[in-house]
């Protein structure tokens, strides 16, 4: 007897075996499911209705359009200081405030603690409502119930940030390890006790790290929400672009992206640091 | 002290987890239920401060009914039972001291409890018993950067500061290693003979069972199909304990 043949070489007897990735049903699907998206694309495209002759002209006037920006207006930047304030001053307390408000909420949108179906219901329905209209319909809205200004911006920011805080809270409380809870209950401790030892900790790194993404995306949110009169750069910004000053518009732009790109960093410095 | 009788569970999924188990725990005595996965050991437990809530039966603590008590009523119920656990369910991010007060939440307001104020008979009382299962020093530290058994000692600590009239010890040793399991089961037995309180502990290891036991109960699918000293678990009590697997067991125990 010699050495046994090495398990993996194949049996020359025996017909090769054939495999293929996908039954010819499957494949025809997904070649029926190609042509659909494509079909799909064009049918898009041709009802947008789009002026070839302007796309054609379009890179001469991009490039009239960021010769007129730049150089930019640096003289401008000290015009820029209040508004820009006002801008950061608006995410942060819109976001304050979202978060006070979503706290609630989260409880009651999270399977686990909510008090029945209905609370849950309702709680998710709000989530909804909040997140389906943009900041910028919320600006509109709280601008015709506070006056124009920095207050209706911050309210839009809160407004609109309760559900996407309220949802990811929710998630996150809906994640928790249960032994922990359970055990703090098996002391004979009070609802709202359990609540406070044995879930508050738990929740509290995914509590941190929401509040900072969201105050990162409303940074950018309250960059245009002076556009409807909500107050910030963005009113600045729209003044800029009726009045042609387009030096003006392109320090604009340059100071909104180093704000943005900064609160972003930080943001993200700080979530790592989180977990 | 602790008498169950008739208790009942089957879960919505249609597991019959137990099918009238009745069973006395006397004072200051410690009974160890063993069993087979699955055959009702934590159910049993788990429906005695009813974490998981009996169909039918009676559990009696010192002649009170917790079947039928009222939320607020079980809650008092509870602070007189311990209860330790299987994956220690310790709160990770809070402190040792944090989690052992956590046994006094009972007692507290919530504002004193927010705040980690505690009366300072009750901080007393868990550094004493830190001091006593081995965490002398180490109240601040929080409970994830503890090894297995330092948690385990922390869990116990926490049901011994309820001041408990009874300890429910669901499989304290499963998530151990075997040398550490000995010592976590030695302190929960001397300290339930120390402070003269009696202990009900499911545990699954039939040779730790037997080195600390004066009783053992035998649970298998729901029933009760034991009961007995250590020196009457042979052969045969296994075989039908573990249902046909007690040969293997008693060639583990040799």
């Amino acid at each position: 007897m010699g050495a046994p043949p090495h398990p993996v070489t194949p049996d020359p007897i025996a017909a090769p075996r054939v495999w293929t990735r996908h039954t010819p049903a499957q494949t025809a699907g997904r070649v029926l499911l190609r042509v659909a998206s494509a079909v799909a694309i064009v049918w898009a495209a041709q009802g947008m209705g789009v002026r070839w002759e302007w796309v054609a002209d379009s890179p001469t006037q991009l490039a009239d359009l960021f010769g007129r920006m730049l150089p930019p207006d640096w003289a401008f930047a000290g015009a820029l200081v209040e508004p820009l304030f006002q801008t950061v001053n608006i995410a942060t307390l819109g976001t304050a405030m979202a978060v006070v408000l979503a706290c609630p909420v989260a409880f009651l949108a999270a399977r686990n603690t909510t008090l029945n179906r209905v609370s849950y219901l309702a709680a998710r329905l709000l989530i909804v409502v909040s997140r389906s209209v943009d900041s910028l319909v919320w600006a509109l809205i709280f601008i015709i119930i506070v006056g124009p200004g920095s207050l209706a911006g911050a309210l839009a920011v809160a407004v609109r940030s309760i559900g996407f805080v309220s949802k990811l809270f929710a998630e996150g409380i809906e994640e928790i390890d249960r032994g922990q809870v359970e055990a703090v209950t098996a002391t004979g401790a009070g609802r709202l006790h359990v609540l406070f030892y044995g879930i508050v900790p738990q929740i509290r790194p995914v509590f941190a790290g929401v509040c900072v993404f969201r105050w990162d995306i409303n940074i950018r949110e309250s960059t245009v929400l002076g556009i409807v009169g909500a107050g910030g750069i963005g009113f600045v910004l729209n003044t800029a672009i009726l009045g042609l000053e387009w030096a003006r518009v392109g320090l604009i732009l340059l100071v909104i992206l180093g704000v943005v790109a900064l609160s972003e960093v930080g943001s993200a410095a700080i979530r790592r640091r989180l977990t | 002290m602790l008498e169950v009788s008739a208790l009942a569970k089957r879960y919505p999924t249609g597991d019959e987890a137990l099918r009238g188990v009745s069973l006395t725990v006397g004072n200051d005595e410690v009974v160890f239920v063993i069993g087979p996965s699955g055959a009702g050991k934590s159910t049993l437990i788990r429906c005695i401060n009813r974490l998981v809530e009996p169909d039918a039966g009676s559990i009696t603590l010192d002649g009170l009914e917790i079947t039928t008590l009222p939320p607020a009523d079980l809650r008092r119920a509870r602070r007189q039972m311990g209860m330790i656990f299987q994956e220690f369910n310790l709160v990770e991010r809070l402190t040792v001291m944090e989690n052992v007060l956590s046994g006094r939440l009972g007692y507290v307001g919530l504002w004193q409890a927010w705040r980690r104020r505690f009366p300072p008979e009750d901080v007393a009382m868990a550094f004493a018993t830190l001091r006593r299962v081995g965490l002398d020093g180490m109240e601040n530290k929080r409970a994830d950067a503890l090894s297995g058994g330092q948690r385990q000692r922390v869990g116990i600590a926490r049901a011994l500061v309820q001041r408990p009239k009874i300890l429910l010890v669901d499989e304290p040793t499963s998530s151990l290693d075997p040398k550490t399991s000995g010592a976590v089961m030695a302190l929960i037995t001397e300290l339930a003979d120390e402070e003269r309180i009696p202990a009900l502990i499911n545990i699954h290891d039939v040779p730790l069972a037997r080195r600390f036991a004066r009783r053992i109960i035998g649970l298998s699918a729901g029933q009760v199909v034991f009961e007995g000293p250590p020196a009457a678990l042979d052969r045969a009590a296994l075989g039908v304990i573990y249902g046909g697997a007690g040969e293997e067991l008693e060639g583990a125990l040799a």
